[in-house]
């Protein structure tokens, strides 16, 4: 069998088998459960990994479900794409890789972390959500977008409400429901509006046949709201401290990269489909505000804060600001040309590299909140004091975490809010401005939390806190590596993955021609 | 103009499961709320799917080839399963949240933020 031309169906496939057979396979042992989940998991990331390789060497793979060959997309009886067609591009694998990666290192940590009780059903779930994110991520039509969303909604909002024996948890989880039905369901209505218009559902096709009519501008502005509620933009982002905060450690930093996988689609819709609008120019702008409010309530919500999870997850809506702000700037100069060479691609690489950098630094801090949580029990900051003399390795990897989001070098997160202040300051330095008083804000709440929770003398009441496990110490360095390595050589990464990422959200055709 | 029926009962049912979800302050109400915009998308797709003069696409029955393709029909089933789904979940959620508050009022909650 060809592996890399079934590649992308097995990437979905594999973990949701994985997902099923788990809790079949827990009745065998434990250890061979632990295997089998973790073996899952390095094989779908074996197969994103080809497939990036692939696609970045040879461009679009298309495979269509149900045809002979699966790079027959369009039947030969009609002549429009009926099936299911997977797309997988330049930034889809640069999503799906992102994603996997930290499923992966998530449930290496969880091996400890999460009770020996709960743990199958903890692990179907979470292998579920994979299945989901990589499915909503390399899907090229726009039903299967909805249906893998819808998937992803419920596997996390059982997810978020893992810990149900806590009020607060169970009321985090139905917020987070009912923002993620009204989206999806506004996503659906879209999808509708769009499939009575051409019916295509094809996001290629579509984008070829596109007229820009009143329905195609009603069914945008709702598919932009959708995903922007379910990514956490700021006018919605009520859900994100809450279930963030209320979630398991291990899980929270799944969740970034769930609501990254939202932001993927806004990204898809905007840019492949819409990005011919003559009015684009408004779309872009209103993604910049989004962005430009995000960072900054964000942030000034998580000075306030005393809970470190909320106060990670409030950081977390301000860093996807960021991501918003950087290829807004990219979508706002897409027609222009010298603009778009000279700033816009070097604004949408930033913000794509900001995506993994974000996935992998916020994954780390919210592992290091969950290490002091699983010995000390506490989530509240003035209650935490000393921890840095009992628990070394925790305070070392949280530090690496918190320079990385203030944005200091050499770690990752300084390159990628570089590389946006210097576009986005071209573009319109006010907004350059308001992103680096943001980064300044960030590091303030981050001292905040270092002080209060690492510095200070030995408490008496936390004399038998030991370091954490050896499996939740492994995630966390392998987080922490990762996120000095994309800092000390950022150019490897941005040369062979974010750039191809960049071009294939800015050209349209060449998604386009892959696919049909 | 009979035609257009349907979509403006798709237009008025999504308001008022929207009004439900943003004003009523019982969790119960909310989840009503959304199954209302549920049923009226299901409609929305259904309504879109219909053809007057269309046949079923049920290959043994159809009296000729040319049928109508049954995409929206599709659709609907898939987000009837979706939100029954989703609804089972907020409801068992909704149970918890009576367990542990003893109340179904929005304003008794013990979240902050």
């Amino acid at each position: 069998m060809n592996l890399i031309l079934h590649a992308p169906i097995l990437a979905i496939a594999i973990p949701l088998l994985g997902a099923l057979a788990t809790p079949l396979l827990s009745k065998l042992g434990k250890t061979i459960r632990n295997l089998w989940i973790i073996l899952s998991l390095l094989f779908t990331e074996f197969l994103v990994l080809i497939l990036t390789y692939d696609v970045i060497s040879n461009g679009i793979r298309a495979y269509t479900l149900g045809a002979k060959f699966p790079t027959d997309t369009i039947p030969t009886a009609n002549f429009i794409p009926v099936r299911i067609i997977l797309g997988v591009d330049a930034f889809s694998v640069f999503m799906a890789l992102t994603s996997v990666t930290i499923v992966l290192i998530a449930s290496i940590y969880s091996l400890k972390f999460i009770k020996e009780r709960t743990k199958s059903k903890y692990y179907t779930l979470l292998l579920l959500l994979t299945a989901a994110m990589v499915g909503l991520v390399f899907t090229g039509d726009l039903f299967s977008m909805f249906v893998f969303l819808e998937l992803l909604s419920i596997s996390s909002g059982v997810l978020v409400a893992f810990y149900f024996h806590k009020g607060e948890v169970v009321e985090a989880a139905f917020k987070y429901i009912v923002i993620s039905a009204i989206g999806g369901l506004m996503v659906l209505l879209a999808i509708g509006l769009l499939y009575g218009h051409y019916d295509l559902l094809n996001i290629a096709a579509l984008a070829n046949t596109l007229t820009f009519s009143f329905s195609d501008k009603v069914a945008l502005v709702l598919l932009i709201s959708a995903f922007a509620m379910k990514c956490g933009a700021v006018p919605l982002h009520m859900w994100v401290p809450d279930a963030y905060g209320e979630a398991p450690a291990s899980i929270s930093a799944v969740l970034v990269v769930a609501s990254q996988a939202s932001l993927y689609a806004l990204f898809r819709i905007s840019f492949t489909l819409f990005s011919a609008l003559p009015t684009i120019e408004i779309v872009a702008w209103s993604i910049i505000i989004l962005g430009v409010l995000s960072m900054f309530i964000g942030v000034v919500m998580a000075i306030l804060q005393s809970d470190i999870k909320r106060l990670m997850a409030y950081h977390a809506i301000s860093q996807t600001g960021y991501m918003l702000l950087g290829i807004g700037v990219g979508l706002a100069v897409i027609g222009n040309t010298n603009a778009l060479n000279s700033f816009g691609v070097t604004a949408m690489e930033g913000g794509i590299f900001h995506i993994i950098n974000h996935a992998i630094y916020k994954g780390l801090l919210f592992l290091t909140a969950g290490a002091i949580i699983y010995r000390v029990g506490t989530k509240d900051l003035n209650k935490m004091s000393g921890l840095a003399h009992k628990m070394p390795f925790t305070t070392i990897f949280f530090l690496i975490g918190a320079l990385a989001i203030a944005g200091l070098p050499p770690f990752n997160g300084f390159v990628s809010k570089l590389m946006i202040y210097e576009s986005v300051f071209r573009f319109n330095p006010l907004l350059s401005i308001i992103a680096m008083l943001v980064s300044i804000l960030t590091l303030a709440s981050f001292v905040k939390v270092f002080y209060s929770a690492f510095m200070g003398p030995k408490s008496k009441e936390y004399n038998k806190i030991r370091e954490v496990p050896k499996t939740m110490i492994i995630a966390m360095l392998v987080l922490a590596l990762l996120t000095l390595l994309l800092g000390l050589f950022p150019n490897i990464v941005v040369d062979n993955i974010i750039n191809p990422a960049a071009h294939a959200l800015i050209d349209q055709l060449k998604y386009v021609g892959g696919i049909l | 103009m009979i035609n257009y029926f349907p979509f403006l009962a798709v237009l008025i049912l999504i308001i008022m499961g929207l009004s439900a979800i943003i004003f009523k302050k019982n969790l119960i109400k909310i989840i009503i709320g959304i199954s209302i915009i549920g049923s009226s998308v299901n409609l929305f797709l259904i309504s879109l799917g219909y053809r007057s003069t269309g046949v079923a696409p049920i290959f043994t029955n159809a009296p000729k080839l040319e049928m109508v393709l049954p995409t929206p029909q599709a659709l609907t089933l898939t987000n009837i399963v979706i939100d029954l789904a989703l609804i089972a979940f907020m409801l068992s959620l909704v149970a918890l949240v009576y367990k542990h508050y003893k109340s179904l009022d929005i304003r008794d909650r013990r979240l902050k933020g």
